[in-house]
């Protein structure tokens, strides 16, 4: 059976969840057994709606130490429901929560372990994953050794089809654990759309010239539906929080559309954003080795441009 | 308090990244290799701050490797750290390396284990997981500040749309990134020291891997960009719309 951890933010799950179901569903289907997922917590209200990404059954541990998510707590429920409904292939989508529960579980079970997977596995030969590496710059095939196995897959990396199923939803018992951690604060960022899982990011560097200009990047993101995103150095004097830093020292992400203004291209910027599936390029400098990297481009004054482009966007979409 | 810094050496940020042996191995003629920068400027800086703060703290590196990863283990003691080991392993998947650092820090009885949220070339983030796990202590991921004080680690961690602040009792592993230090360049006063400070080889031990990568691949070289005149914006957005069709 292939096991798909399901994470949930604010009552609803995450988009790339559903991918994560997907995913799961189409190793199952390739390997002859079933997809079912796996909920710490409350339910979320669309739970069912896992059965259109192929999930069968959704399992549902809920006690009150799993409201916030402690790694070794949430390893240790994952183990013994894994164990229970004989999990053999376990996968995760590839975000923070997975980065600190999919490693523990994978000692743990001793269950081989590929993170940042981009496609489904080939199995012809053993069970080999391919990974994104060197940062974005080249792929691993990584065979998981042991009859266990546990995938996190990138999000923004699987095409995901859907079909109308339904999935039932199953309360599951496991031990209570006691966690070791106490959360004594957590700050959401509400509104925003995580850069993690955006499918258009708008980005902005230096070129810029100060946070007064950002209202390009924000006003053209708003119209988009997009998240912001920018270079090292506009995060580290303090124009843009850091969380918005892409890169190699940044967050890595894989947008269907990535606009980049007034952004070198820097091979450490590129780093975290050349998996983007169309690159767009405002720059003035007709050298900068981001046109290297880009799909479409202009070459112009990103002051004098983007007025224009708002203002274009604004007339397709119907703006006013 | 005793506290254990995992270093992984990593091929520099500019290296050109190509491969060698029909794809199984990574071409390393001429690169230069560095310390991977979640370690050094978030773990590394973050440890020699609280060793400021409180004399009685000591700073042991850790990495796993050959012998080519010596190199690095003396540049982290230029920056700061009191000794370091070199478990010798070459080649060893997450876990076998995880399983080398948590025996190593179990017998060691260190406090406070600290390893970057991920290295630049294997993008795993999983060696801090795997050594929690295997040391049976909590592991806070993801860390953007750490302090230490009464036997307690209080840490602010990014979490799923947002951070949040943990506290647990230590022994603990945290996994560090950016918020947490500065980088620091090291001075002559440093670089002189880590010549002699010690470095040690220690034996692996006989976990098996639990993964083992077939080959690499670059991806497709791109067709090259579609260039609009800068007077024309417009059918920028018009190409986004109805060729790319992204927007
Ligand atoms: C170890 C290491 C790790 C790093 N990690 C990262 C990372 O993760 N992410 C990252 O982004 N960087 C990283 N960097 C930094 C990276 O090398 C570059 O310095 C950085 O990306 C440059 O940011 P920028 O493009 O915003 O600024 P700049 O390099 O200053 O470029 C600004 C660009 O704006 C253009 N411009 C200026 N005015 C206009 C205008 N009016 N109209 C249009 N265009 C204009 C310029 O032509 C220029 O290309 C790292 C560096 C090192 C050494």
């Amino acid at each position: 059976m292939v096991l798909v951890f399901i994470d949930q933010n604010e009552g609803t799950i995450k988009k790339s969840s559903f991918e994560a179901a997907a995913y799961g569903a189409a190793i199952a289907q390739q390997t002859g057994k079933t997809a079912e997922a796996i909920l710490l917590g409350d339910t979320p209200a669309d739970a069912d709606q896992l059965g259109n990404y192929g999930i069968s059954k959704v399992h549902v541990v809920n006690q009150a130490s799993l409201k916030t998510m402690d790694a070794q707590v949430y390893a240790q429920v994952l183990q013994e429901a894994a164990d229970t409904l004989h999990a053999e292939i376990i996968i995760f989508s590839n975000n923070t929560t997975a980065k600190a529960v999919a490693p523990r579980l994978s000692a743990r079970m001793k269950a081989g372990m590929v993170s940042g997977a981009i496609a489904l596995p080939d199995t012809t030969n053993g069970f080999t994953v391919k990974k994104s590496v060197f940062s974005g710059k080249a792929f691993a095939h990584v065979n998981i050794l042991t009859d266990k196995k546990i995938i996190a897959l990138n999000p923004n990396a699987f095409a995901v089809t859907t079909s109308s199923g339904s999935a039932s939803v199953h309360p599951l018992e496991c031990s209570a654990v006691q966690p070791a951690v106490s959360v004594t604060q957590v700050n959401k960022v509400v509104g925003e759309i995580p850069l993690s899982e955006a499918s258009v990011v708008v980005s902005g560097g230096r070129g810029l010239k100060g946070p007064e200009n950002w209202g390009f990047v924000t006003e053209l993101a708003g119209l988009l539906g997009a998240a912001t995103a920018c270079s090292r150095p506009v995060a580290d004097i303090h124009w843009r929080p850091h969380h918005e830093h892409v890169g190699q020292t940044g967050l890595a992400i894989a947008p269907n559309l990535y606009i980049a203004i007034g952004i070198s291209g820097a091979i450490q910027h590129l780093a975290g954003v050349n998996r983007s599936k169309t690159i767009v390029v405002i720059n003035k400098d007709p050298e900068a080795p981001f046109f290297k990297a880009a799909d479409y481009g202009i070459v112009g004054d990103l002051f004098e441009v983007m007025p224009k482009i708002i203002a274009e966007v604004k007339r397709i979409k119907g703006v006013a | 308090m005793k506290i254990l810094v995992c270093i992984s050496k990593t091929p520099d940020t500019t290296a050109k990244i190509a491969f060698e042996d029909n794809n199984k191995k990574f071409a390393a003629d001429g690169v230069q290799w560095i310390i991977n920068p979640y370690d050094e400027w978030y773990a590394l800086v973050r440890a020699i701050e609280l060793k400021e703060a409180d004399a009685s703290v000591s700073i042991h590196l850790i990495t796993v490797g050959g012998a080519d990863a010596e190199p690095i283990l003396r540049k982290a003691l230029a920056l700061g750290g009191d000794e370091s080991f070199r478990v010798h392993l070459e080649n060893g998947d997450a876990f076998q390396v995880a399983a080398q650092i948590a025996g190593f820090a179990k017998a060691g009885g260190y406090d406070l284990v600290l390893t970057g949220k991920e290295t630049i070339d294997y993008n795993g983030s999983s060696i801090g997981g795997m050594i929690a796990e295997l040391m049976d202590v909590p592991f806070l991921s993801h860390a953007t500040q750490l302090n230490v004080s009464g036997g307690k680690a209080t840490a602010v961690r990014e979490i799923e749309g947002g951070e949040e602040t943990n506290e647990a009792a230590l022994p603990l592993v945290v996994s560090c990134q950016k918020g947490m230090a500065e980088q620091r360049i090291p001075n002559m006063k440093g670089i002189m020291g880590a010549r002699t400070k010690p470095l040690k080889v220690v034996d692996a031990d006989t976990t098996a891997a639990l993964t083992s990568i077939e080959r690499f691949e670059l991806p497709p070289a791109k067709a090259g960009v579609k260039l609009v005149p800068a007077d024309q914006p417009e059918e920028l957005v018009r190409l986004l719309h109805e060729e790319a069709r992204v927007i």
